[in-house]
């Protein structure tokens, strides 16, 4: 069954015969040594100043000084603590609990420190509530060695000290008493920051405080207010769905604060022949829409009507709505099915528009979903951007004397930024609090130097129930002080935040242990919201009267999104997001236009790949209103509804970025109103758009069977023979399965003996989020290339999530369906269907695939050297030292999962980025190679990470037990759809995960015997 | 050589020569002796009936953890303390302080005031006589710096008994050897003059043959075999040149602080691990940090004068110990910290290539190998230097060769067995177990 679908990475694939796919997948690395060119041409040769004398000159003086400077060995010094810490032991990591909270990701976290200073971030697993590792979040520990940060503070950019800063400052607030001063600041969500902000207020009555999320959810939180009294945003414990129904609800991405990824990858795991049914309707390809069982292609004005649609046949009819007859068909079958399912369903979306949140809310509660959890309402977005208009018209009208921001940098994300800055042009006193000279803090006259994360304290309170502590984990790097030490200096209280915040902590939560919370990081306890004051209503036939209203604006209707890898753009001078692949487009450093074939056809717009499999495309200038973006490139993008087009927000930032990262176009402008759907009109201009797509590189040399996807009818009714068959060779004339020792060329190592691992990768719970590939590259200390080496095909991911799109239907029923036509209306009728371009209605699976640590690797054999070798615990090991180039085990390796390193990439300023600089550096994992030029390079299984597991277990003189084992990124995937650990243990998770009917192993024809096994993905086709 | 007969005349002056010597060297030893026997009975009863040497066995256990005799420490130093204060006085306040204290006694407050009321230990056990005992060893007049020994032993000229080194000895039988022959040629040119002179027939020289190295070089078996040899001489020379590229074995490089492994692990029996702690559960063994040191050193800030060695004279010892005050930041006139510090940099001296990932606590807490094993007797080092040659070849061997230390370790009891009885061997080795797999060293 799985076999017969046509998957493709690139519609480029869909062409019959394209040259480029066909040398692509015959080559290992796209170009080759153009040497016989080079020779061939005599002429040239003959031009060169070079002679054949000079040349041998040359090798031999640098072969006589590299021998000569290798014989004197370097001085080394080795320089202790005078006074050692006593947590410290060198050598020996240390973990502590901490919270990110910066205003757009928040999560529990566990920091692994070494030697005094965090090098990577974990799930926080004892964490109960947000403890959702994301790209970001993991990335996230870079950005304290970012040498963009600010490292003093400063007034008119001259850097100060803190008691210069602070008498300059409280002079000028106190001078202010007559205006306002108005506070600007991302969402807090902590208990203690909003109280210190009260007492702020009380010294200062002026003082009038606005929250600001760059990426809003207001309409939402409204909603929510409106319905409930509290100003919070609804909670959805996804595991607990059988059927989720999202109308351009990104909820696997950053929706509401994201995190939905774990609940919901638990209720898609088939168990009992059960799983939950996902329907989407959206107009980008999003990476929910990417997981969803049936996905429906619909521009955002379609997306309203449907939210009323639901609403008028589960609620109550409130306006009248028209849809093609398709679509009808769609929306019918997806009320159908939430109302059967009605407790076990779910309603959301993603529309910035508080009649379509509020009917989302009765539509929920309609069906008395129990997949909306009200008992614990999100804190995490607070944001009430309506407000800055007064902020932007009470400064131009004079009356605001001074303005403090914190957090948040409006000059790069306000739609309206030029307003904004005029209006800080009028104020006389304005700070920013900022870890960086960004767009905002380099227009202001004070920059108070803010910390990281990680140099700071704080509470956070996620949910209603769920709390979280931030504690330091390395001493402040710079002169910085954290916000509120500043408002406490400027309240006049002598004591510092630390203390602040374990005084509230006390007071509020008296009985609980500070530090056993500190020490897990998190807690919960049940404490009452406060009701908000004001209470308004929401006029339900009105605003469905709005919503279906005809949409008669020309041009396009645009959809803003975040990326997985760069979100709303504060994490931009982070290398490691910057060249993690889109999940979706697999395109790193960029943003762009998305659009449908179709658009892009009548447009004349054109996606080209190049000779070496990169990806060019043209350019478009978008307009809202009077506001133009120019040249934006363009991606085809299948699944993208036709006239509509999607961009990320987050990119294009100019300040405080390194030049290398200064990549994309800045499309808040076009987020007016704060609203992610906009009518635009587009122009195509002139010029070529070099993307660093990686879609078509590494592919598996066009071998098939690759994914194996099954429907859950199948998957329930027939046997594991029909839809996972393990491939079978011929032997002496006979099939034999190609497990069978019969076909084995090699004697079997016996491997029975200690422990043998296997990670497990489950296609049903990967939603494709992407963390694991960055905690591979903080944990194993895989360089940054660039985009123009990403161009060539040079990145350097150990792993990487290939993205597959494949139709709807099967090559074999599109036959089935021609050969059924019987007369005339049902040929116009079926030719029709079938001639819906297939890339519209397409279906996406999303596969890791790291080194698969073959027990009989293709690429062990053919190494001059031995370097790469197979070790008795089942990894296949790569002795870097030992590595001479030549590159034959990436030409042998079925799975193209080896990385060659064709240049220096640390200390090379070449490769300008984290490890070419001292601060930078201290991210490195010291356990691990950074490697060299020249040596071949490849996923280890984390080895670094077992050996120290068994080593611990040998020291403390124990068994191990299961669970204990991990990779970075089977740690980083809260999804579960990772597990890793020992075979030989029975009773193990990853050995029951062998004997799964879903098992199997990618191309398990070749005989490699993987350590790394795929579980079949399952979708749960069922209407009704 | 001809005429070898004739020497007996010259070996009469070499005897002579070296009888000399030997007188020398047996008179500077004589002198040492004799110097330091005046040093001990130089001492004498201070307080009478009691024991000095008693005395002093009671104050190392007793006293000298917070006073020394000539110095400030943690207490007052105690030499002259008879002078200052009356016996009676001392005995009450010796065996409990704090009993004076509270009575009210002037002498006792005020002493405990100016000591930053740290108080004394109470000494019940002791009797008047044991004070009597310790006083009488306090009182000891302070010795002399032993200068005059370092000197003599450097005026001897390198004969003292003990200070000869070879170098000096071969040095003397080279010269010895040079005279000789000068005299034989003397001697047999002499006693060829006077044959020609008496008209004695000396034997004509041989008629010449053919030179060997022609006789060598016509025969070809002969230069075929030396070329053969070498080469390979050639080659086993650059090989072993190349081989030794990058290997460090001796290395033995001038620290900031001349640190002496033979005074710490060797007299003073420090176990290793007491200052490299980090080897029983971290990868590094970890240079200890200075804090580690001032445990011992906040109040050893003189080495005993019997550390002192030829070489390095006790002056120079307690230099070092000063160099170790002021990266500390340590003030020896007030007993305290100054909070100024000044992080050593040692020169390291096993340097691992990073592509190696070597764990300690793996090697001395799993595998219960003697640090001396790979570092060599460090107890005997004046000066560290690298032991073992730290080549993949020598860590191979050893994985080869040692066994497993697997009683009372839970973790290995299945491996083992079932290990065991696959090998059919009693105790694996730590090949077997998989140590010579790349990958657990490299990655």
């Amino acid at each position: 069954m799985s076999s017969e679908k046509k998957y493709w990475k690139s519609a480029e694939q869909l062409e019959d015969n394209s040259p480029l796919v066909e040398s692509l997948e015959q080559n290992e690395f796209t170009d080759h040594i153009p040497s016989d060119e080079f020779l061939g041409d005599e002429e040239n040769i003959e031009g060169t100043q070079t002679s054949r004398r000079d040349f041998l000159k040359y090798v031999g003086f640098s072969t006589a000084a590299a021998s000569l400077a290798a014989c004197e060995g370097p001085v080394v010094k080795s320089i202790p603590y005078v006074v050692q810490p006593e947590r410290i032991i060198p050598g020996v990591a240390d973990f502590y609990a901490t919270t990110i909270a910066d205003g757009f990701d928040f999560a529990s976290v566990l920091v692994k420190t070494r030697e005094g200073r965090p090098i990577k971030i974990d799930n926080n697993t004892v964490s109960n509530g947000l403890s959702a590792g994301r790209a970001r979040v993991h990335a996230s520990v870079l950005d304290l060695y970012d040498i963009q940060r600010i490292q003093n503070p400063q007034i008119e950019n001259r850097d100060v000290t803190w008691t210069e800063f602070f008498s300059s400052l409280e002079a000028d607030l106190k001078s202010n008493a007559e205006k306002k001063t108005y506070l600007l600041t991302q969402t807090f969500a902590s208990p203690s920051t909003d109280k210190l902000i009260k007492e702020f207020q009380e010294q200062y009555p002026n003082v009038v405080h606005i929250v600001y999320d760059t990426v809003s959810d207001e309409a939402a939180l409204d909603a929510f207010q409106a319905k409930y009294g509290y100003r919070a945003l609804p909670n959805y414990d996804f595991s607990k769905s059988e059927m989720i129904v999202s109308v351009g609800a990104d909820f696997l991405g950053d929706w509401q604060g994201g995190g939905f990824s774990p609940g919901y990858s638990k209720s898609r795991v088939p168990k009992d022949g059960i799983m939950s049914r996902h329907i989407q309707f959206e107009a980008n390809m999003s990476l929910t829409g990417a997981n969803a069982d049936k996905r429906v292609p619909v521009k955002p004005s379609l997306q309203k009507k449907i939210v009323v649609e639901v609403y008028n046949q589960i609620v109550g009819r409130v306006a009248s709505t028209n849809f093609s007859d398709a679509l009808q068909n769609h929306v019918d079958n997806a009320i159908t099915q939430l109302k059967s399912k009605s407790s076990k369903s779910i309603f959301v979306t993603g529309l910035e528009s508080l009649e379509a949140q509020a009917m989302a809310l009765e539509i929920n509660e309609s069906l008395s979903s129990e997949v909306l959890n009200l008992e614990n309402p999100r804190l995490i977005r607070q944001g009430q951007n309506s407000k800055i208009k007064t902020l932007i018209s009470e400064a131009n009208a004079g009356n605001v004397g001074a303005l403090m921001i914190a957090g948040v940098n409006p000059v790069y994300s306000l739609p309206n930024a030029d307003e904004f800055v005029a209006a800080l042009g009028k104020i006389n006193t304005t700070v920013g609090f900022s870890m960086k000279k960004d767009e905002t803090a380099s227009r202001c006259k004070y920059i108070a130097a803010t910390p990281h994360f990680l140099e700071s304290w704080g509470d956070v309170r996620f949910t209603k129930k769920d709390f979280s502590l931030i504690q330091p984990t390395i001493q402040p790097l710079f002169n910085t002080k954290q916000f509120e030490d500043c408002l406490l200096k400027l309240t006049g209280n002598s004591s510092k935040y630390y203390e602040y915040v374990k005084t509230n902590f006390k007071s509020t939560f008296d009985g609980l242990s500070w530090n056993k919370s500190l020490h897990d990081g998190s807690f919960s306890i049940d404490m009452e919201l406060p009701k908000t004051k004001e209470t308004f209503t929401v006029d339900f036939s009105s605003g469905a009267r709005k919503l279906v209203s005809k949409n008669n604006a020309e041009g396009f209707e645009l959809t803003l999104y975040t990326k997985t890898s760069l979100g709303d753009g504060r994490q931009a001078n982070n290398p490691w997001l910057q060249e993690m692949p889109d999940p979706i487009t697999r395109t790193s450093w960029d943003n762009y236009v998305t659009m449908s074939k179709v658009d892009a056809e009548a447009l004349g717009l054109t996606n080209t790949n190049v000779a070496n499999g990169a990806l060019n495309g043209n350019y478009l200038t978008v307009s809202l209103g009077d506001k133009k973006i120019s040249k934006l490139p363009v991606i085809i993008q299948p699944g993208q509804a036709p006239g509509s087009i999607g961009i990320a927000l987050g990119y294009g930032k100019t300040e405080s970025i390194q030049e290398e990262m200064q990549v994309g176009v800045n499309a808040f402008p076009l987020y007016n109103d704060f609203d992610v759907n906009q009518n635009v009109t587009v122009e195509a201009v002139d010029g070529i758009h070099e993307f660093a797509c990686v879609q078509l590189h590494h592919t598996m040399m066009g071998r098939r069977d690759i994914v194996k996807e099954t429907t859950l009818e199948i998957f329930n009714t027939k046997d594991r023979e029909h839809w996972n068959a393990v491939p079978k060779v011929s032997l002496n004339h006979k099939e034999v399965e190609v497990t069978s020792p019969d076909v084995d060329l090699w004697d079997e190592f016996d491997r029975s003996v200690g422990h043998h691992f296997n990670l497990s990768i489950d296609l049903n719970s990967c939603t494709g989020c992407g963390a694991c590939v960055i905690a591979c590259h903080s944990e194993n200390n895989v360089p940054v290339v660039g985009k123009s080496e990403i161009r060539k095909s040079r990145d350097m991911h150990w792993l990487r999530i290939d993205r597959y799109y494949s139709s709807e239907e099967t090559i074999l029923e599109d036959y089935d369906k021609k050969n059924d036509i019987s007369g005339l209306t049902s040929a116009i009728n079926t030719y029709g269907e079938l001639e819906v371009a297939s890339e519209e209605d397409v279906q996406v699976i999303f596969q890791p695939v790291m080194c698969q640590h073959c027990n009989h690797a293709p690429c062990e054999t053919v190494c001059p050297v031995a370097a790469s070798a197979h070790g008795r615990q089942g990894q296949n090991h790569m002795t870097y030292n030992r590595c001479v180039g030549t590159r034959y085990c990436a030409n042998n390796c079925p799975y193209k999962v080896r990385r060659f390193n064709w240049f220096l990439y640390n200390q090379n300023d070449e490769f300008d980025y984290h490890m070419n600089n001292d601060l930078g550096r201290m991210v490195l994992n010291p356990d691990v190679t950074v490697r060299s030029r020249g040596v071949m390079e490849k996923c280890s299984m984390c080895i670094q990470k077992t050996q120290k597991t068994i080593l611990d277990a040998k020291r403390e003189g124990r068994v191990i037990e299961d669970g204990e084992f991990h990779t970075a990124c089977s740690a980083a995937c809260d999804s579960g759809a990772m597990s890793f650990g020992d075979i030989n243990d029975k009773e193990s998770v990853v050995y029951k995960k062998t004997q799964d009917d879903r098992m199997y192993h990618l191309l398990e024809y070749l005989g490699t015997k993987p350590n790394v096994m795929y579980h079949t993905k399952v979708r749960n086709t069922t209407e009704a | 050589m001809k005429k070898t007969m004739e020497r007996p005349l010259n070996l009469k002056h070499l005897f002579l020569v070296f009888l000399l010597l030997f007188t020398l060297v047996t008179f500077g030893q004589d002198e040492v002796e004799a110097e330091s026997n005046a040093d001990e009975a130089s001492t004498e009863e201070i307080i009478p009936s009691a024991d000095p040497v008693k005395g002093k066995e009671l104050f190392n256990s007793l006293c000298g953890a917070c006073h020394k005799r000539y110095k400030n420490a943690v207490g007052p130093s105690l030499h002259g303390v008879t002078e200052r204060r009356d016996m009676d006085w001392l005995y009450k306040w010796i065996v409990n302080s704090q009993e004076l204290i509270k009575s009210g006694d002037s002498q006792a407050v005020q002493l405990y005031e100016e000591w930053n009321k740290v108080a004394m230990n109470a000494f019940p056990q002791l009797n008047n006589q044991d004070i009597d005992n310790i006083l009488a060893y306090v009182e000891e007049p302070k010795p002399e710096p032993v200068v005059a020994v370092a000197q003599v032993a450097a005026g001897a000229e390198g004969q003292g008994g003990s200070g000869i080194s070879t170098e000096i000895v071969l040095g003397l039988l080279s010269v010895v050897l040079l005279i000789l022959s000068v005299i034989l040629i003397l001697v047999n040119k002499t006693l060829n003059r006077f044959a020609v002179a008496n008209g004695i027939p000396i034997k004509a020289d041989k008629p010449k043959g053919k030179p060997i190295w022609v006789a060598f070089a016509e025969n070809q078996f002969l230069v075929l075999v030396s070329i053969v040899f070498l080469l390979l001489a050639v080659a086993w020379g650059g090989y072993s040149f190349l081989m030794q590229v990058g290997v460090d074995q001796g290395y033995e490089p001038i620290q900031p602080i001349h640190y002496s492994h033979r005074i710490h692990a060797g007299e003073n029996q420090i176990e290793c691990k007491y200052c490299h702690s980090s080897a029983r559960v971290s990868k590094h063994s970890g240079i200890p940090s200075l804090n580690v040191c001032m445990n011992c050193h906040k109040q050893i800030a003189e080495v005993a004068p019997e550390t002192a060695t030829e070489e390095y004279s006790k002056e120079f010892y307690d230099n070092e110990i000063q160099k170790l005050y002021e990266a500390t930041g340590w003030d020896t006139s007030t007993q305290s910290y100054t909070g100024k510090t000044k992080p050593v940099k040692w020169v390291r001296i096993h340097n691992l290539p990073d592509f190696v990932y070597f764990n300690h606590s793996q090697h001395v807490t799993v595998g219960g190998i003697e640090c001396q094993t790979c570092h060599g007797p460090v107890e005997t080092y004046e000066i560290q230097k690298q032991y073992a040659p730290l080549t993949m070849g020598w860590c191979i061997n050893c994985h080869r060769e040692s066994n497993i230390k697997v009683e009372g370790n839970a973790y290995y009891e299945k491996i083992h067995e079932e290990l065991s009885k696959k090998y059919d061997v009693e105790e694996l080795t730590v090949a077997e177990m998989g140590g010579l797999e790349c990958g657990k060293c490299h990655y």
